[in-house]
């Protein structure tokens, strides 16, 4: 028998569950030239409720579903961030949608339920429950980015993302497997125990195995290939959810696997993949001239600042990711929002060239982009500052000085492609007349989320970073 | 009375801010939105007044402060605070902000909203670098002058606007990074970021392994202040960036920019690491000689005006940080009261230069020529800056050059010789300058017609003139709390360095000798 406290503990993945299915059973009833707003609203007050019911569990930790799922500070913490992340993708998708007339209600609850999936790869503590979360995350991510049907790239990106991350996640599930035969169990704390006394040549290749499937979904390098293509061709509102929030969920799981569980024999790995994606991001990004490609190889190189700590280990590094996977969050998602609106009708508006004059056009939307284009630099006052600062830092309190070279050096290479942006967007005389629209009133509440977000991250970063404490000390337990 | 005197420097740095973010909720109405920024300056330059009037003189170490903690881990501080060295560059920037809004009046009419933010932000930010006494909040500060300068050339400068601010960011930002490092390894062995506390640490030997650091630490803050500053071989950025940046950009970038770069040489780099400073002195003294006599010469041969203002900069600054690296009372005062002079006649001749492009848009020396014949009061205001920027007694550029010479003498004479030339060169670049372009027949048939200066940009004008002679008449009441602080600064110093400096000798005395007062 199943206590009843047990269902509290995944409320959240119940509520956006149930509030995934209404909007399906809804559709249908909407005519099929109507607009789909209404099925959007009904996400987000689901969304909503999905926080509420993460603000419930906070009284409520502990394990459920013989010892499945684990609601402690650190899965509290993921589920707040991915439902934000929901919820500021939502809001943008409102009017993107319209404007791209892409009448197909399924969206947002495929937003929902990818939601679910990764709220569940935060709390879960089961390596097999852990990749069922992954599927369901991943195939509703799938689908998402081919939502632009008459698109040909759209097309391209999701059978691209769907073969080669099947492949992925096939990898992971390989490295249950072998935990499994090694230790005889595929519960995290288990495996943790079993670890504490024996060893075995068996795990190695599984934390390999595992780390190349979720390096996939980080987006980390040398797995990293998919991703320009994958963001070009997708709706901008699905790659401001899919940069981010699966990021964040898989960092999550990654953090579980390698810390929770003391697996060995990951650390040159890290250091080497932290390493060639902070490089190959960066160096990607400088001769971009289409923009969501150039954020494409952006959150590769920010998947490396985040390797880096991990590299780091301990409490602070541990810390510094969950910190950092926060304020990527608030800032990526940011940027990628002022791009879709931009984007206008059919993702005609997406080189460089075309943001030239912005500033002028649109001011308050160029100078909002600009504050996460800074933050993404990692200049003072934004959250960017803070995550590289506790990151770097806790690499050199690990005495990782080479690593944490190539990051410096990195960050300063970083500065000029975004710098780039804001560049064309204020100092370039724009070449065409290219009307942009009023902001509409959920991009505005969406933007001013994760604009607040990031600048509370960058000017009090104290109450979040001890609450990345708490978690990382939760996580250990 | 405590409560102002608790939060006054707070409340100077984060008035434009706050106008700032009033602005920016501003309908367009370009008019109003001036007289705003002209308000909010004013408004700051005001509250900033309290600082020197309730400063306590002949008093060393740091008034006004405010210190309470702003993030727990890392231990960072909001520290603010200010000694007889930062009051007057507070004052400075209040000072010149007012003057920018009104040169911009006109010669801004696009995006005129977004220039004022832009120009407040920038008042706060050059505010803080110069008192914050938490390393990190200097650090904050520090880069936040960064964006909205480059802004400010990239948006409304000309010619080769957007290579100009991408070059000044870029070496800004490289640079300062060195020093965010030096930052990071003293927090991570002091576990503070505090200024007073680092320097405490290291005076009593409590960090640990800083003797084989300290070389590295002194470099890291050394290379982004020589950046700022700009020292000879990294000055290249300065030249662009003047020509290009619109005429407020190069009054602040001139004025106020500048002086960050040789206030951390004289806070940090000489406060934090007297050792290592007087190690590497001869070879920092050595570039400095050199930016003194190559800016010169450089200068000369400039076919742009701005261009040759900007090369004066080069010049001027060299001695600067040659005063501060010949650690003689005497040298210091003087470099922080050249930092000061400097401001105030640069700004104005960059001022200058704005009222002329407004009327024929361009700087090239062979476009005028006879100009005193259309534009008579023009040609006074003119030939006045230039004097006191030439260095001639009684104006304020003759006694930061005299007393930087006098302690350059002190430290070696063979500093003193070379950098005296510069003084000639100065003289022979800026009259040349002068005469090609105010004397003789009008040798361009568009120049006939030019109108000579009108209310506000005179009105513009007058607080800078009026300063230059002020400074230099009377020195002492600049420098009365000047040479405490400095006298601090090296107190500490000359019991490590054992410096052979005579202690005694004030500059207050020695300018009163020279005054007869």
């Amino acid at each position: 028998m199943i206590p009843a406290i047990d269902y509290i503990r995944i409320l959240p993945e119940l509520v956006l569950s149930v509030f995934g299915i209404i909007v399906m059973m809804i559709d249908p009833l909407i005519p099929e030239q109507g607009s789909k707003k209404p099925l959007g609203m009904i996400a987000i007050v689901g969304i909503l409720a999905g926080l509420a019911a993460t603000a419930c569990q906070t009284g409520f930790y502990g394990n459920a579903f013989y010892n499945t799922i684990r609601v402690d500070t650190f899965s509290v913490f993921f589920h707040v961030v991915v439902l934000l992340i929901a919820l500021v993708v939502s809001l943008t998708s409102l009017e993107y949608l319209e404007v791209q007339r892409i009448r197909s209600g399924e969206y947002y609850a495929l937003v929902l339920f990818a939601t679910v999936g990764m709220m569940l790869m935060s709390s879960a503590v089961e390596l097999v429950l852990i990749f069922i979360a992954l599927e369901i995350s991943s195939i509703s991510t799938y689908i998402l980015a081919g939502m632009r049907r008459r698109a040909a790239e759209s097309a391209e990106a999701s059978l691209k993302y769907f073969l080669l991350g099947s492949f992925a996640t096939a990898f992971f599930l390989y490295g249950v497997a072998l935990v499994f035969g090694a230790t005889g169990t595929t519960n995290v704390y288990g495996i943790a125990r079993y670890l504490q006394t024996q060893s075995s040549l068996l795990v190695y290749l599984a934390v390999g195995l595992m780390f190349v499937g979720l390096g996939f979904k980080v987006a980390s390098a040398p797995f990293h290939v998919w991703t320009p293509d994958v963001y070009e061709g997708s709706p901008a509102p699905v790659v401001a959810f899919m940069s981010t929030g699966p990021k964040a969920a898989a960092f999550a799981v990654l953090l579980r696997v390698l810390f929770a569980t003391g697996a060995p024999g990951w650390f040159w790995m890290v250091w080497v993949s932290a390493a060639l994606s902070m490089t190959l991001g960066n160096i990607g990004a400088l001769v971009q001239q289409n923009v969501k490609r150039l954020l494409a190889y952006s959150s590769i190189a920010h998947a490396g600042y985040l390797l880096v700590a991990f590299a780091a280990a301990r409490q602070v590094g541990i810390s510094a990711a969950i910190f950092y996977a926060a304020s990527y969050a608030a800032m990526n998602v940011g940027a990628f929002a002022v791009i879709s609106h931009f984007a206008s009708t059919g993702e005609k508006y997406v080189t460089l060239d075309d943001y030239a004059g912005l500033g002028r056009r649109s001011p308050m939307l160029a100078a909002i982009l600009t504050i996460f284009l800074l933050s993404l630099i990692g200049i003072p006052v934004t959250g960017g500052f803070f995550a590289k600062f506790y990151v770097f830092s806790a690499a050199l309190q690990s005495h990782l000085v080479g690593l944490t070279i190539i990051g410096v050096i990195n960050s300063a290479i970083a500065a000029y492609y975004y710098l780039r942006v804001i560049v064309y967007m204020y100092m370039r005389d724009e070449r065409g007349e290219i009307s942009v629209a009023r902001i509409p009133a959920g991009l505005g509440i969406g933007l001013a989320i994760s604009l607040i977000a990031t600048i509370y991250l960058g000017v009090l970063p104290g109450r979040v970073l001890d609450y990345a404490m708490q978690s990382a000390q939760d996580l250990m337990k | 009375m405590k409560f102002i005197n608790d939060n006054i420097l707070s409340i100077v740095v984060f008035l434009p801010l706050a106008g700032a973010i009033l602005l920016a909720f501003f309908p367009r109405r370009d008019r109003d939105i001036r007289y705003f920024a002209l308000a909010v300056s004013l408004l700051t330059l005001l509250a900033s007044l309290h600082l020197p009037w309730y400063f306590v003189r002949g008093q060393s170490g740091f008034q006004f402060e405010a210190d309470s903690q702003w993030i727990s881990r890392p231990n960072i501080h909001y520290h603010l605070g200010i000694d007889g060295i930062s009051l007057w560059l507070v004052v400075l920037t209040t000072f010149l902000m007012p003057l920018c809004v009104l040169i911009s009046w006109k010669s801004i009419g696009d995006r005129v909203k977004e220039f004022f933010i832009l120009m407040l932000i920038l008042e706060t930010a050059m505010i803080g670098v110069f008192v914050a006494l938490d390393l990190f909040l200097f650090y904050f500060f520090w880069e936040a002058t960064l964006i909205p300068m480059a802004l400010i050339i990239g948006m409304y400068g000309h010619g080769r606007k957007i290579y100009a601010a991408v070059k000044f960011f870029l070496y800004t930002m490289i640079a300062s990074v060195f020093m965010l490092a030096a930052i990071i390894w003293l927090y991570a062995r002091t576990g503070s970021f505090d200024f007073v506390t680092i320097q405490n640490a290291i005076q009593n030997g409590q960090v640990a392994g800083f003797g084989q650091a300290a070389l590295w630490l002194f470099l890291g803050f050394f290379v982004a202040f020589a950046v700022k500053v700009p020292l000879f071989p990294v000055h290249t950025w300065l030249p662009d960036a003047h020509v290009e940046a619109p005429t407020a950009g190069s009054v602040l970038l001139a004025g106020v920019l500048l002086k960050m770069g040789t206030y951390g040489l004289l806070r940090f780099n000489l406060g934090l690491f007297p050792e290592e400073a007087r190690r590497n002195a001869p070879w920092i003294i050595a570039l400095a000689i050199i930016g003194i006599i190559y800016g010169a010469l450089v200068a000369m041969i400039q076919p742009n005006i701005k261009r040759l203002i900007a090369y004066t900069s080069v010049s001027h600054l060299g001695f600067v940080v040659l005063g501060i690296f010949s650690f003689t009372q005497l040298g210091v005062d003087g470099a922080v009261y050249q930092m000061l002079s400097h401001g105030v006649s640069t700004g104005a001749l960059f001022m200058l230069l704005g009222m002329i492009y407004d009327r024929r848009h361009t700087y090239e020396i062979t476009e005028y020529g006879g100009l005193a014949t259309p534009m008579p009061v023009f040609a006074t205001f003119f030939v006045f800056i230039m004097l006191s920027s030439v260095g001639l007694p009684l104006l304020n550029g003759f006694i930061g050059e005299f007393l930087v010479l006098s302690g350059a003498f002190q430290a070696k004479q063979l500093y003193g010789i070379l950098a005296a030339t510069g003084v000639i060169w100065s003289a022979c670049y800026l009259l040349w300058m002068y005469q090609r372009v105010f004397y003789g027949n009008v040798t361009v048939p568009a120049n006939n017609s030019l109108r000579d200066l009108d209310a506000r940009e005179r009105v513009s004008l007058w607080p800078l003139v009026i300063a230059a002679l002020v400074m230099g008449v009377a020195p002492t009441l600049w420098l009365h709390s000047i040479d405490p602080a400095v006298s601090a600064a090296l107190k500490q110093f000359s019991a490590i360095t054992q410096a052979a400096a005579p202690a005694t000798m004030h500059a207050t005395q020695v300018i009163s000798q020279v005054i007869g007062r």
